[in-house]
């Protein structure tokens, strides 16, 4: 019998995380609060039968909407979890940032949020890090792999990427170089909420309508993410309004715009 | 669980677009998506205005190729995955580059596909790619294949272009045993045969795209299939043991009498793991589970646990279809590293049959016989594994019969294990004679310890007689062997009747007896080899001798500890009862002390183990010390 289409995606998920933890020493999960990470956080402890046995790393801009860190602070007590927190605070300090009109969005992702990232996994010697990237989200995500090298300098090498077939994985490279793990690759953002409504995933609240019939659908940094117009209070609704929805997942994300290949480029250089 | 039925999450399939470059791949899964209402607001219009500014003509093909250099090139570098919905079902859209050199970027999107779409321009016909892809779809198991002829608007949708293409590749796909399901006219730039039925083809009664996608079928779980359960991890979460894997094919359940390979031991399933799940129900093909057993057997990743009535084949030489990704060609003599499910072995190709082109099927000749495969070749070889490896037919059980090759950090090839006569469970024989192309003129310890895949150490058990040493010395010794670890074991009895025969039990003989017996295993322990040695030896100072002779970590001594009583109502030799009686003197335990160590590198309390989990317990040591090791939580 053909298994349900949500029990497929988990189970292939699991496999992921099995095979990461099991090959990378120093393995880390990047956990951003959103409605991903927190799917994946929930994948890990069905991989590992209720533990998360590696640390999560919050990249920390401190541009978060600031229920973000409390929902955050609130899980690591209740599950239990090792947090690692990255933060830029030479650029934060110096001001250099985008809400300061001191850079471009795309600058400021690139300083606050990749450059950290950059900092807290060459200082804790991470080699594997566990990503919630999907290939649905945006068109460069959709020609990633499960296992994704970064260089040295953390670097994407779009255009030479390792060939993936039947579950076997990258998972040799030379030393400095580090791999992307992406177990989430394969779900759409309407398979994460059917998820959540399945397994009763707790969800931080952003996501659902409040009173002026705003709800954010991807949530990030408060200067460069918006709400969008709906009236969706439940994991139900929202599970219905993306039914009928032709609006793209980002379309409330203004890093993405700047220009044609804003957000090629920033990933090319190791944003996540 | 979801709540109304309508409501339910639905079902997915997997396409592949694949075909030559330039036949409009791309471009068709633009229009698909236009036609069907998939695309995201603002989309189209977006990159109409990108079109204008950069002063090109508007492509549909942009949709998909992402990247800045494939829109500034007009071709697909990297495959890419995208979805739409019709009203069956949820369809992912794998688009693959039909560029010979991203080869590696089209295996990988076909390999995760259900069912293929290929794509020929009808006005350049069959191209190089064309067939190579068809190839490579069989190869990688794709059997669900619909082929459409693009831009018929090119040839006026001429019936007679059609058919004379149509003609073409089907002979091409039956030289290769490939039964098609449709050839459909299409024009991708115009919507063509699409979504709807297209008046510029009033001859065509066959169906549109759409509706031979509809047609596929979602590939089911290999649950009838033999049971195949590849170990990915071993766990050791809240003192219990849990070996983590996904059932590749048949199902498991609790009471289930499994057989690992390729040690060979048994054991039955005592549970089936889940996280947030209530029950311990079967699992099928396709589960990612854990499961914990009856009885601790030494068990690591790479194993597969099968039915004891069904085993996989377990042997060190397979004949297989391969082809190559790799810059370097795949070359006789030298080493690669094996990936099948989760074993992972050293591998060597042992003979070349034939050499392909797949775009023709043309045997390739070398100009002086050499016996390599290059990139983007295809053969038919044998290839031989350092230790034994359990695998299947790929056409008996697909997730066993198939495996990649690393060359160095890459995974340079791929292939699928053909049928060839291969015997069960027994081991090949001739796969030891075949190591010697390894070694070097002046042999280091640390060669030796990286042809064996360990270094060599000595195992010393003491213990009083009859508390279990030479039980578990010789499970251990067949343990390793079977672990692919070269194993000896010095047995007590054995060395006193040749090499020590000129000595009795007094302790000045006692003592020289463990001093020879110590040199020996250095010696063996200095040629690589894990030196198993199971003595009363009952002189602390006599063991600590040993010890200095041995390197730092080389001396494992095991305390093989159980209680007097217990030795002597074992008694396995009678030396009890005849130590009581007077006719055996200095009977240690008896007439003679034991002293126990102090700090035993392993203690095995055997009034409470079994021997397998004394084994066990010895394994998890000895992997500890073991750099290249599983990883144990």
């Amino acid at each position: 019998m053909p298994m349900d289409p949500l029990s497929k995606l988990e189970n292939q998920s699991i496999y992921i995380f099995r095979e990461a933890f099991n090959k990378f020493e120093h393995l880390a999960m990047l956990w951003s609060i959103g409605k991903d990470s927190t799917v994946l956080l929930w994948l890990a402890r069905k991989a590992f039968f209720g533990h998360v046995p590696f640390p999560l790393v919050h990249v920390d801009t401190t541009y978060k909407i600031p229920s973000m860190i409390e929902y955050r602070d609130q899980l690591v007590r209740e599950w239990k979890l090792e947090l690692v927190v990255g933060k830029n605070e030479e650029v934060l300090r110096a001001g250099r940032t985008f809400p300061n009109g001191q850079a471009t969005r795309v600058e400021c992702c690139g300083t606050l949020k990749k450059d950290a990232l950059k900092a807290v996994l060459d200082k804790h010697h991470f080699n594997g890090v566990i990503v919630g990237v999907r290939r649905d989200e945006e068109p460069t995500r959709a020609k990633e792999r499960y296992f994704s090298p970064r260089d040295k300098n953390m670097e994407w090498n779009v255009a030479d990427q390792p060939p993936e077939l039947w579950d076997q994985f990258k998972t040799d490279f030379e030393k400095g170089a580090h791999i992307r793990i992406h177990p989430l690759l394969h779900w759409t953002e309407l398979n994460i909420w059917e998820y959540i409504e399945r397994e009763n995933i707790p969800i931080i609240p952003l996501y659902f309508a409040n009173g002026q019939g705003e709800r954010y659908r991807s949530i990030g940094c408060f200067p460069c993410t918006f709400p969008i117009k709906s009236n969706a209070r439940t994991v139900r609704e929202i599970i219905e309004e993306l039914r009928h929805t032709n609006t793209p997942e980002r379309a409330g994300r203004a890093q993405d715009k700047e220009s044609e290949d804003a957000f090629e480029k920033l990933r090319r250089d190791g944003y996540m | 669980m979801s709540a109304a039925i309508s409501m339910a999450p639905t079902e997915q399939l997997k396409i592949v677009i694949v075909g030559h470059v330039d036949h409009g791949k791309s471009t068709f899964v633009g229009r698909l998506f236009h036609d069907t209402g998939s695309l995201p607001e603002g989309k189209l219009e977006q990159l109409q205005h990108i079109a204008e500014r950069r002063g090109v003509p508007f492509e549909w093909a942009n949709l998909m190729d992402a990247l800045q250099s494939e829109r500034d090139q007009n071709i697909t570098i990297d495959t890419a995955q995208i979805w739409f919905q019709t009203q069956k079902r949820q369809y992912v859209i794998i688009d693959a580059p039909g560029h010979k050199e991203f080869l590696k970027n089209m295996v990988t999107g076909a390999a995760n596909a259900e069912a293929a779409l290929l794509v020929i321009d009808a006005h350049e016909g069959v191209q190089e790619n064309s067939r190579r892809h068809g190839y490579l779809l069989n190869l990688l198991g794709i059997r669900q294949i619909a082929v459409l002829v693009n831009k018929m608007d090119l040839e006026d949708y001429s019936q007679a272009r059609f058919q004379h293409v149509e003609t073409e590749y089907r002979a091409w796909l039956k030289s290769i045993h490939v039964e098609p399901k449709v050839f459909i006219p299409i024009a991708a730039k115009q919507g063509d045969n699409i979504a709807s039925r297209s008046a510029h083809t009033p001859w065509w009664t066959g169906p549109t795209v759409l509706e031979t996608l509809d047609d596929f079928r979602v590939s089911e779980p290999p649950d009838g299939q033999p049971l195949r359960f590849p170990i990915q991890d071993v766990y050791r979460f809240d003192d219990r043991r849990i070996l983590a894997g996904r059932v590749e094919s048949g199902t498991i359940q609790v009471g289930d009498k499994l057989i690992f390979h390729p040690s060979n031991k048994t054991s039955s399933v005592k549970s089936i793991e889940r996280w947030n799940v209530v029950g311990t129900a079967p699992a099928g093909a396709g589960e990612s589970i854990g499961i914990t057993l009856t009885e601790q057997i030494f068990v690591e990743r790479g194993a597969i646990a099968a039915h004891e009535t069904a085993p996989p084949y377990e042997l060190t030489k397979f004949k297989a279809r391969l082809f190559w990704l790799g810059r370097q060609p795949l070359q006789q003599g030298r080493s690669y590293k094996l990936k099948l499910a989760t074993q992972e072995a050293e591998v060597a190709l042992d003979a070349l049959d034939r050499v392909l082109d797949a775009s023709t099927l043309q045997v390739i000749q070398r100009p002086n016989g050499e016996a390599l495969v290059a990139r983007h070749e295809v053969a038919e070889l044998t290839l031989r594994t350092k230790r034994p490896i359990a695998f299947d037919a790929v056409s008996e059980i697909i997730p066993t019969g198939r495996f990649v090759i690393v060359d160095g950090f890459d995974v340079a090839g791929g292939g699928i294990i053909v049928d060839d006569n291969y015997p069960r469970r027994t081991a090949d024989s001739l796969h030891k004679s075949h190591d010697i192309y390894w070694s070097h003129g002046k042999v280091t310890t640390a060669q030796r310890a990286g042809r064996n895949s360990h270094a060599g150490c000595v195992v010393w058990f003491t213990g009083l007689s009859g508390s279990g040493k030479s039980t578990i010395s010789t499970e251990l010794e067949r343990e390793l062997f079977n672990l692919g670890k070269h194993a000896y074991v010095l047995d007590g009895d054995n060395i006193r009747h040749g090499l020590n025969s000129d000595l009795g039990f007094s302790p000045k003989d006692r003592k020289e007896n463990i001093r020879r017996i110590g040199e020996v295993a250095k010696l063996f322990a200095d040629a690589g080899l894990i030196c198993i040695t199971a003595f009363i030896s009952p002189y602390r100072g006599d063991r600590d001798l040993v010890r200095q002779m041995l390197g730092p970590g080389q001396f494992i001594e095991v305390f093989v500890n159980a209680p007097m009583d217990l030795c002597e109502r074992r008694d396995p030799k009678g030396l009890y009862a005849k130590a009581k009686a007077g006719q055996i003197k200095e009977f240690t335990g008896i007439s003679a002390p034991y002293e126990a160590p102090e700090k035993p590198e392993i203690e095995l309390r055997t009034d409470r183990l079994s021997v397998a989990e004394s084994v066990t317990t010895i394994l998890e040591y000895l992997n500890v010390l073991d750099t290249s090791g599983a990883v144990m939580i």
